[in-house]
């Protein structure tokens, strides 16, 4: 086998914005935060993601802002490198190499060129200890600059970066690590500790969670795990320190932090609600309740005016005052998927458990949330150790056009709770609605559940297994407008196999067979007569996953035991084909290609082959993709295919692999045309949100951007651009109506300088003239309206021939803006002309 | 440790009576506490906080405030009148009508020269603190409405007055209102209640610290009359406010149980304006916080539930020493019960009444550790009420359950019981030198009644079926002037032990009427004491928890006694932090005393080793789980049972049974009101 070097495991999308606290930048319009191996940038209005700093090789692990120039930012990594970045154009300015893995970065105003990180100590790495460490960072002009000046400031701190802090422009610091609070003044150099006890007779529990350090006062605010914040004053004595303790939150405290003006103490925690407490009166709080998660991170923006909350679903939430002005939602992946990753054949979203109770559909190549779709129905109670209905399976037909889901609640004491949900696609709401629930559809769990992936017939079919020792199928049809709501849903037929529990069901491509595994047997049964019309087996151990072969293997019928075997069978013959022994965990058939994945867990890393079961030899094998077991993983189909014609790539061709590592971070494989491909794309030009969105607004944007498609193009065409035409617009843009002069005297001396510049290109070139006359014309016949007509394609060849000689080839879509960019402009021209 | 038949009793339904104000005193480190009822304690804060001496309360009485002038003891009440007491004898010493109406609140200056108090008709009077009484000076300007609450300033020249709606600050020269600060009324529909400032304090640096009934701690410039800082600490009242002495920490106390602390601190390490920072909240009460001290280590609070809460602040003290434990007193540290040994009666003491009772019987036989079928049951023979308003200080039964005395400050009685206690008469002749006693005791004969009465002095008087007949007057020695408050006859009948409040601890030789002698003067008050009834030695245990054995035949301290000296107690036994109340001895076996607080009783076997610091000191329970050879080796002198709790007697019967009084402290909690309704999370 073959390492293939092209290859590579990436995080693309999904990954985490609630690992670490969010910054926001001194403006209030841009938020940084740490996601994945990279540094997102969102905007504080608009929601989007403006940039994405990469450039890190491991999971980034702090972002702060220099305290010394606000537009530049600090991020350090796993990968022992703290990266200066200019957050405004994406830029990275310098990267300085520690040498030790950083788990947080502190910095404040009162150490100039020192940062403060939490590495792990060095001596003993076995143990969890942790240590605050100074670096100096060196002045160099070099990109990448080592950094060898360390020095020990605290040793035995949390990793958790919520538990150290800055205290009033960093003259001291504070450290909470269990059960203990510390304290150390720079300017004496002299460190107080403070303990408490563990548990207290009444039921506290007093272990430190969170510390956030006043302003202006010299008062620590701890966050306890019993909801209990204490705010420490007078530390700078061993013995007459003091506390007071304030008390909302009924779960730990996870975050908390002070308003820069230090009027307000914000605080929260599971209970989802954040809390403001007055500083100077804390009988008085605000509370904002319903934020949908616990909240893990706090962060004010410098002015005070934004402040914003990280969530346990994978969500910032920006707030101005208190309310709640933008939300940040990222891929929900939560301590387990239940449903399994599925894609909906319809939006090409990415499909999983979501928020509590919820499904949500997350496009990949946006890497955006598209919508949550409330499965459950039900109030989330945000408590611990409540249990509440879950979403444990989904499924989809092929053509998206329903939807299978099934909710479980399982309490200590009582019956299982189970429904099954089938909702149906709206065409008008273009969304999934509920059509039918079956209250108890088993009297067990249900372990598996399929759609046959037939298409073209008008009803569809659902197989749903359950430990009850019973297989059913469910008919769905779709009420045609005329009949009134008779039922939608029926079991067809209920099957069961010698009592024993079904674990796995399978549909073949074409509809005409369906493989149920009971334990050790896999029965192969016809779904149009439900005739039993095989068993297959392969003792002594139980089958773990099936899987039919697709297209030209679809005779076979692959399976995998739990002995760590992989099976393959002719089911034209009935017989067991091949099998080869490997502890696979995850079988999955490509559904565009006859291509199966099969994720094989060996030695604590999980190896990844791709082959089909027709052939011998695997397509693609990939060594220690990940640590540790997948069991979710998802082909999805790519919108565009991938021309790659390399033998080892090209079964990433039709789809793309997603899967899931066991820390919960979404992975996917790409070939390094793809990296490339995607490289160049990611320098696209930005909107500058800071120019208010009027028609004014994107008519200037329209032009600029003309401007430099028009400077592309323009040696080729020889055309030289409208310096003057462009300054004068934007001046009488720029300049207040009042005191412009007459418009009749502008309007002159416009064409005039207008008239020469065409007249110029007209002398140089006649064909883009002629053009531009043709559009002229056409405008006037369609007014307005931008999509291309029936001339089109043939104008944009013209076109594409014309530049060909001299220019790198355009693509066809630049090559159209540029040509609306032309004719938007002139029309513009000719307005003024005729006025 | 031996076998007992136990007389577990719960039937003594004694309720303790509320706390209503308190005063410490910095210079003699002793606080005055006063009950609903009238009545007064005085706690040695440097001895242990031992309840040194109680002042009966009298019905008409209702103390509102309390003030130390010196070592003197000024109270005010509802009934218009300020009282001196005579700590001496225990008893009010005389009493001034202020003419203002009910008496809500008394200050005195820091000369103590000047004494105010604060009346229902809106004046404050002012009284000169002369040395044998108090004489009237004056009325400061009259206001419309009562004034609640007052505080001198430091210096003497102005004064702080607390009333409905507002507070006004007074000259105390010219007798003019300088000032009015208007107090904010509560938000919502107590708008149109008017508020109460319930306590007011008065800062050297002319800063004024207001309580009042809308849950608010308000901080003002007294100089100016302006408001600083508002702190809403509670829904409901803020009762009590108390100032160290330094004036760097405050604390207040509300409806809910709480006690806020507040403390002067400053903003930042480096600068020097300080402000008022509410720090710690302290919640040991489950009713409403009456009143407050703060003293230097330490802040004490007492309400409605009627327990003393000593909360040291840890900031002040040790860490983990005894110093730094909490420290609730529910019970009074005397014992209120007396046991009849022969003919198995009990005297149960009340404020109010006395009552009999008869133990009951069983004849069967049962495991350790569980409970006898009961042949007859328990029965009270005599409820006997008091004459007169004052209450009852003390009473005793004579062993034999012939004769029961009791006396009240006013009055002595004697009656005579008939019938195996079933009726009773007033012994009517008594002889003129019986005058009210702090402390009675009946010789184990019950031919004699010994009284202490005023200047350390105890009467003996023989008990003869038609008259009673003084023998004389005991006396130690000129200059003793502190109550008697522990009494101890020895069952031969040939001496008298008494110890007094000085912590002197004298043995009378019965026979003579003389002093015996004298023993050494320990620092720490006596808290029970018993003879021997054959090795005549004198078991005396001192409120810092240390037990001397002392000879009276040799005249020293015994061989065992000084053994334990040297080795000194072991740490957890001193930690306890109730005093033994009562010592009695196993008659069966000479080596074993048998000594009780409130939580345990103890046979201390003098014949074992004494536990040394390493050992178990509870170790009753490891001992039962060891084979029988090895518990010799493990056990030592001290056997604690801890099976009953909150005990109030524990005596040994003639018929070798043991009979233990308990008071659960549920029992006196379901009995208070209800407290203030409180919305608890989750409910």
């Amino acid at each position: 086998m073959v390492e293939h070097g092209d290859i590579r495991v990436v995080r693309r999308g999904g990954s985490k914005i609630n690992f670490r606290q969010p910054v926001i930048t001194n403006d209030s319009r841009l938020l940084l935060c740490a996601s994945g191996h990279s540094v997102k940038v969102f905007s504080t209005s608009t929601e989007e993601c403006v940039h994405e700093l990469r450039g890190h090789t491991d999971l980034v692990t702090g972002v702060v802002v220099k305290p010394s120039n606000h537009l530049q930012a600090y991020s350090c990594s796993l990968d022992g490198t703290i990266r200066l970045w200019d957050f405004t154009d994406g830029i990275l300015i310098k990267t300085y190499d520690i040498g030790y893995s950083i788990y947080s970065i502190h910095t404040s105003a009162f150490h100039k060129g020192v940062v403060f990180t939490v590495t792990s100590t060095i001596s003993d790495k076995k143990s969890e200890s942790f240590q605050l460490v100074a670096v100096h960072l060196p002045q160099s002009g070099d990109q990448l600059v080592k950094a060898p000046e360390l020095s020990a400031v605290i040793s035995d701190v949390s990793s958790n970066p919520g538990a150290i802090v800055f205290g009033r422009g960093g003259e001291y610091i504070a450290s909470a690590n269990g059960l203990h609070l510390e304290v150390f003044f720079f300017k004496k150099q002299k460190t107080y500790r403070f303990f408490l006890k563990k548990d207290t007779k009444t039921g506290g529990k007093n272990t430190f969670m969170c510390v956030a350090a006043h302003p202006k006062d010299d008062c620590i605010a701890t966050g306890h795990e019993d909801g209990k914040i204490r705010l420490w004053r007078n530390f700078n004595h061993q013995k007459e320190y003091t506390y007071s303790t304030l008390h909302w939150h009924s779960n730990a405290v996870s975050s908390m932090c002070f308003t820069p003006e230090g009027t307000n103490l914000l605080s929260g925690g599971v209970e989802s609600v954040l809390v403001q407490w007055r500083y100077n009166d804390v009988s008085q709080r605000d509370f904002l309740p319903r934020l949908g998660a616990a909240i893990t991170h706090i962060a004010v923006s410098p002015d005070g005016a934004l402040s914003c909350t990280s969530h346990s679903d994978n969500k910032i939430t920006i707030i101005q005052g208190i309310k709640v002005s933008a939300v940040l939602q990222g891929l929900v992946t939560g301590e387990s998927v239940e449903t399994d990753l599925m894609v909906d054949p319809r939006s090409k979203a990415l499909v999983l458990n979501g928020k509590p109770g919820h499904l949500q559909f997350y496009s990949l190549k946006r890497d955006k949330l598209l919508y949550n779709l409330d499965i459950v129905q039900q109030e989330y109670i945000h408590e611990l150790g409540l249990q509440q209905f879950k979403v444990v399976k989904v499924a989809f037909d092929a053509s998206g056009n329903w939807m299978a889901t099934v909710e479980e609640r399982k309490q200590k004491d009582a019956e299982q709770e189970l429904n099954l949900k089938l909702w149906a696609f709206d065409e008008q709401t273009q969304s999934f609605v509920l059509n039918t629930t079956v209250a108890d559809p088993h009297e067990s769990r249900i372990t598996a559940m399929c759609f046959c992936q037939a298409a073209a017939s008008q009803t569809t079919m659902l197989i749903s297994a359950s430990e009850d020792g019973h297989f059913k199928a469910w008919q769905l049809r779709r009420l045609a407008p005329g009949e009134d709501d008779g039922p939608s849903c029926l079991c067809d037929f209920v099957g069961a196999y010698r009592g024993l529990v079904p674990h796995c069901c399978c549909f073949s491509a074409d509809g005409s067979l369906l493989a149920v595994s009971f334990q050790e047997v896999v029965t192969v049964w016809s779904p149009a007569s439900w005739e039993l019309l095989a068993t297959l087996s392969q003792p002594p151990k139980a089958i773990r996953n099936l899987c039919f072969g697709r297209l030209s293997c679809s005779k076979y019928l692959l399976g995998t035991t739990d002995d760590h075997l992989l099976c393959c069978w002719n089911l034209l013959t009935c017989s067991l084909e091949w099998s080869t022994s490997m502890d696979i965990s995850l079988l999955l058939g490509d559904p565009l290609t006859e291509n199966i994945a099969a994720f094989c867990c060996h030695a604590g890393s999980t190896d990844l082959f791709v082959f089909k079961p027709s052939e011998p030899r695997p397509v693609f094998s990939l060594k220690a993709v990940c640590s540790g077991k997948v069991t979710h993983a998802v082909f999805a189909p790519r919108e565009e295919m991938l021309e790659s014609c390399e033998e080892s790539s090209q079964w990433l061709n039709h789809s793309q692999l997603y899967f899931l590592t066991q820390c919960m971070d979404l992975m996917t494989f790409t070939t390094k045309a793809e990296e490339e491909k995607l490289m160049a794309s990611s320098k696209q030009l930005l909107i500058d949100d800071s120019v208010a969105m009027t028609p004014f607004y994107l008519l200037l944007g329209k032009h600029r951007k003309g401007e430099s498609g028009a400077a592309a193009s323009g040696e080729s065409a020889g055309r030289p651009p409208l310096p003057q035409g462009s300054g004068a617009v934007k001046e009488l843009l720029r300049t207040p109506a009042h005191v412009l002069p007459s418009t009749s005297f502008l309007c002159s001396m416009f064409v005039k300088s207008l008239l020469v510049s065409v007249g110029d290109a007209r002398s140089v070139e006649s064909k883009p003239a002629e053009e531009e006359m043709e559009s002229e014309k056409e405008e006037e016949d369609s007014e307005g309206d931008m999509e291309s007509s029936a001339s089109r394609p043939e104008r944009g060849s013209l076109a594409r021939r014309s530049a060909e000689p001299a220019a790198p080839p355009l693509t066809k879509a630049q090559l159209r803006e540029l040509r609306r960019v032309k004719k938007l402009d002139h029309s513009w021209l000719t307005g003024l002309l005729r006025s | 440790m031996g076998e007992f038949k136990v007389h577990r009793i719960r039937f003594f339904d004694y309720m303790p009576s509320a706390i209503r104000a308190m005063a410490f005193s910095t210079r003699t480190e002793r606080l005055a506490l006063a009950r609903a009822d009238g009545a007064l304690e005085i706690f040695n804060f440097s001895d242990n906080y031992f309840q040194e001496k109680v002042l009966p309360g009298h019905d008409g009485r209702a103390v509102e405030a309390l003030c130390w002038v010196g070592p003197r003891l000024f109270s005010a009440g509802l009934n218009g009148e300020i009282t001196e007491y005579d700590l001496e004898n225990l008893r009010p010493r005389y009493t001034v009508d202020a003419y203002g109406g009910p008496i809500w609140t008394i200050g005195v200056n820091s000369q103590g020269t000047l004494l105010a108090v604060g009346c229902e008709d809106g004046t404050v009077k002012m009284f000169e603190v002369l040395k044998e009484r108090i004489q009237f000076q004056r009325n400061l300007d009259r206001q419309r409405g009562r004034i609640i609450s007052l505080s001198w300033h430091p210096s003497g020249t102005l004064i702080a007055a607390g009333m409905m709606d507002m507070i006004r600050i007074f000259d105390a020269e010219t007798g003019r209102a300088t000032h009015r600060l208007v107090v904010d009324r509560g938000a919502g529909a107590s708008k149109s209640k008017e508020v109460v400032v319930w306590s007011i304090a008065f800062l050297s640096d002319y800063t004024i610290i207001s309580s009042d009934s809308a849950g608010k701690v308000q901080i003002w410039d007294g100089l100016n009359g302006t408001l600083i800082r508002t702190h809403l600490i509670t829904k409901w009242d803020v009762l009590a406010l108390s100032v160290s002495q330094d004036e760097s920490s405050l604390v207040a106390g509300t409806s809910e149980g709480t006690v806020v602390q507040f403390q002067f601190l400053s903003s930042t390490v480096d600068r020097l304006d300080k402000d008022w920072v509410r720090t710690r909240t302290f919640k040991n009460h489950s009713h409403d916080v009456r009143a407050l001290a703060h003293t230097e280590t330490a802040v004490v609070s007492g309400g409605m539930d009627t327990q003393l809460v000593v909360r040291p602040l840890l900031d002040k003290v040790e860490k983990n020493t005894r110093e730094s434990a909490i420290r609730k007193v529910s019970f009074p540290h005397r014992s209120l019960v007396c046991c009849a040994k022969k003919a198995g009666v009990l005297l149960f003491q009340f404020p109010d009444h006395l009552e009999l009772w008869r133990l009951g019987e069983s004849d069967g036989y049962g495991k350790p550790g569980g409970s006898l079928p009961v042949k007859r049951g328990p029965e009270k023979l005599i409820q006997l009420k008091r004459k007169g308003e004052d209450h009852i200080c003390c009473s005793a039964l004579s062993p034999c359950g012939g004769w029961l005395a009791y006396s009240t400050v006013t009055s002595f009685r004697l009656y005579r019981l008939l019938n195996g206690s079933i009726s009773i008469c007033k012994v009517s002749k008594l002889p003129k030198d019986l005058r009210p006693a702090h402390q009675l005791c009946f010789s184990t004969d019950s031919s004699k009644l010994f009284a202490s009465s005023s200047n350390s002095s105890v009467v003996v008087v023989a008990l003869n079926e038609p008259e009673c007949k003084y023998l004389g007057t005991l006396k130690a020695k000129y200059g003793c002037r502190q109550p008697v408050h522990l009494l101890s006859a020895s069952e031969n009948g040939k001496w008298l032990a008494t110890a007094n409040t000085d912590c002197e601890v004298h043995v009378y030789n019965l026979d003579k009427l003389k002093l015996h002698c004298t023993v050494p003067v320990y620092g720490s008050c006596p808290t029970a004491m018993a003879i021997h009834p054959t090795t005549s030695n004198l078991v005396v245990v001192h409120a810092d928890q240390q037990i001397f054995e002392y000879s009276l035949v040799k005249k020293e301290y015994t061989e065992w006694s000084r053994r334990l000296q040297k080795q000194g107690l072991h740490s957890l036994w001193l930690e306890r932090d109730t005093p033994i109340t009562h010592v009695t001895f196993n008659p069966k076996n000479p080596a074993h005393i048998i000594v009780q607080d409130l939580f345990m009783f103890c046979i201390i076997d003098k014949s074992l080793p004494l536990p040394e610091a390493k050992n178990v000191l509870y170790n009753q329970m490891t001992l039962r789980s060891l084979p029988e050879p090895d518990r010799v080796l493990h056990s030592h002198g001290f056997k604690i049972c801890k099976d009953f709790q909150h005990l109030l007697c524990v005596s040994l019967l003639e018929d070798h049974s043991l009979v233990v009084v308990e008071r659960p402290l549920l029992d006196i909690v379901s009995q208070l009101p209800a407290p203030v309704r409180q919305k608890k999370f989750a409910t």
